[in-house]
């Protein structure tokens, strides 16, 4: 499979108000985003990528010829892949609220002339994706193909669906839910707590250990126990116990090291307000708590797709969205997914993940170019 | 079209919502879609299937039989149809009654382990039958729960299940006199068209 190539991030920039939904004004915003193959003539196969919890724009490609990190979603963008670049017109964004180059806690608050840190607004996965109808309209798609994304990402693709369905042919909302659950949102709160008791958050600097330990709870539950057994095992460092080290275990050095890199590029308040957004995210709220209600007036058609091993957002999850989607009779397809790569499976390059996505994107892209 | 696929569509009346249990490559439901403006939905294990289903827009959803219906609500579909799948799921009694609670009426259709050909393998050869239709050996097979046309029935008496109309085949689908003369002998494949006893 081949890459998409080198990328460059471009910046839009929004000088208009954006209404947030905790009732405070953006006086104007920026995006960061990348975009990855040709719009068509018609517009008609345009696909919103949207991140999750910890991701930026960068989802395909890389950033020069020696780059050896590619996008997060390499495995599934690009020429030939399940989102095939050949055919798509990939656009994929940086959240507001990020820390990527996006208006965001980093970022400089024009009325004071100071990075906005903890005092930037809270925005929802709504505001999220009213932002990003903003990108469409400046890039001149009326109607995206599809909106995708994985865990958080689903959430603003079927958020799509519900706010925006007439400028969405298809969402695709892959190892995500409706709503999180109690555990999940337990979890974000310790990793909200380790940053906020972090000495140094306090002091209005980078909570570099809060941060790290934060990113090692989240990396825990993204894999699975089968996982991280078969990756690393019980496997001893220094290969005995003489003279206890600091870090034995395999598995202790490599979550050091995933929180250690995260903690010197990741945002603190960006961490604390994707995660609120997450927990707050909860579509049925307004429809008395029924999903079907909410995904009533939708027209939008419907992928959906879950693993076996993740816990996280546990395939149960989608299958609530997806019996809500057959009770209010909406186009859908779904597939739970055999891996034991738990949360982090849809990021990789699973086989029948990848043929299972590709065939319906495949599909969607006849229908929305016939269409045209 | 696979010609007890055509058969089955002829009994679905158009604009139906339709949930067609073990739907394979969707075939059903996209000349159903195609042709009768139903709102359908397959449910599928097979991975291949799956994908399959995906490439011609039929709405699959991924899930085994075996694990029940518990996640439809009662009767939000009109017609649930199971095409040749009865006898290799678990609980066929508890499936059916399922089917019945989930949709007003079901379409059935299985094979006849009474067929002369069944039964002759068994009391002339004392092995167990193996057919065109049945070709798996006994250690290998998905189908666990073969019955008879007769079998059936009772079980539809049992469980207060009303047979609305019973089509009986030969392996190519096709009916004749002898067969609606001697069907649980002469018959291949059954059509059921159920629905709850009033």
């Amino acid at each position: 499979m081949t890459s998409v190539g080198v990328v460059t991030p471009q910046t839009f920039v929004h000088a208009d108000a954006l209404m947030l939904q905790c009732g405070e004004r953006l006086d104007g915003f920026e995006l960061v985003y990348e975009t990855y193959g040709q719009l068509n003539s018609a517009a008609s196969n345009a696909v919103l990528v949207c991140h999750a919890l910890s991701g930026n724009h960068h989802a395909a490609g890389v950033y020069n010829e020696e780059d050896a990190r590619p996008g997060w979603w390499d495995a599934c963008i690009g020429p030939g892949k399940a989102v095939d670049t050949d055919k798509f017109f990939v656009v994929s964004v940086n959240n507001l609220g990020g820390c990527h180059g996006s208006s965001g806690p980093p970022s400089i608050n024009p009325a004071t002339n100071q990075a906005w840190g903890p005092s930037f607004p809270t925005v929802t996965v709504q505001d999220w994706v009213a932002s990003q109808l903003l990108l469409a309209d400046y890039l001149g798609i009326h109607r995206f193909a599809a909106v995708i994304g994985g865990s958080l990402g689903g959430m603003q693709a079927l958020q799509w669906a519900i706010d925006h369905s007439h400028r969405v042919h298809s969402v695709a909302v892959i190892a995500s839910a409706a709503r999180l659950s109690a555990q999940n949102i337990a979890f974000n709160e310790i990793a909200r707590q380790a940053i906020t008791n972090d000495p140094a958050y306090a002091a209005g600097n980078n909570p570099e250990h809060g941060l790290a330990l934060a990113r090692m709870l989240g990396h825990v539950t993204y894999l699975s126990a089968d996982g991280m057994k078969t990756k690393f095992g019980r496997e001893l460092k220094s290969g005995d116990l003489t003279g206890l080290q600091d870090v034995e275990f395999q598995v202790e050095s490599y979550l050091r090291h995933q929180g250690q890199r995260f903690s010197q590029t990741f945002d603190a308040n960006t961490y604390l307000l994707m995660t609120y957004a997450l927990d707050y995210f909860d579509p049925a709220k307004d429809y008395n708590d029924s999903l079907v209600d909410a995904l009533a007036a939708t027209t939008s058609k419907f992928f959906v797709a879950s693993f076996s091993s993740d816990w996280r957002f546990a395939p149960s999850r989608s299958q609530e969205l997806v019996d809500a989607l057959v009770q209010a009779g909406k186009p859908v397809a779904c597939a739970h997914i055999e891996s034991e790569h738990g949360h982090d499976s849809f990021l990789l390059p699973i086989e029948r993940y990848l043929r299972t996505f590709g065939a319906y994107m495949n599909h969607l892209h006849t229908e929305v170019t016939n269409a045209s | 079209m696979r010609p007890d696929l055509a058969i089955i569509a002829d009994l679905i009346n158009p604009g139906a919502r339709v949930l067609d249990l073990g739907c394979g490559d969707g075939e059903l439901l996209a000349h159903l879609q195609a042709n009768k403006q139903v709102t359908g939905y397959g449910l599928e294990i097979d991975a291949d299937n799956i994908a399959t289903c995906i490439t011609k827009g039929v709405n699959v959803v991924e899930q085994n039989l075996d694990l029940g219906l518990a996640n439809f609500a009662s009767a939000s579909f009109d017609m649930v149809v199971m095409t040749e799948t009865l006898q290799s799921v678990r609980y066929p009694d508890t499936l059916l009654l399922d089917m019945l609670r989930v949709g007003q009426e079901c379409i059935v259709t299985f094979p006849n382990f009474g067929n002369w050909r069944c039964r002759t393998q068994l009391a002339t050869h004392g092995i167990m039958p193996v057919s065109g239709h049945l070709p798996y050996n006994w250690f290998d097979t998905p189908n666990i729960r073969l019955c008879t046309f007769k079998d059936f029935e009772q079980l539809c008496r049992d469980k207060n299940m009303r047979i609305v109309e019973r089509f009986v085949t030969d392996r190519d689908y096709r009916n004749g006199p002898l067969i609606n003369r001697f069907p649980n002998f002469f018959g291949t494949i059954a059509f059921y068209h159920l629905s709850r006893s009033r």
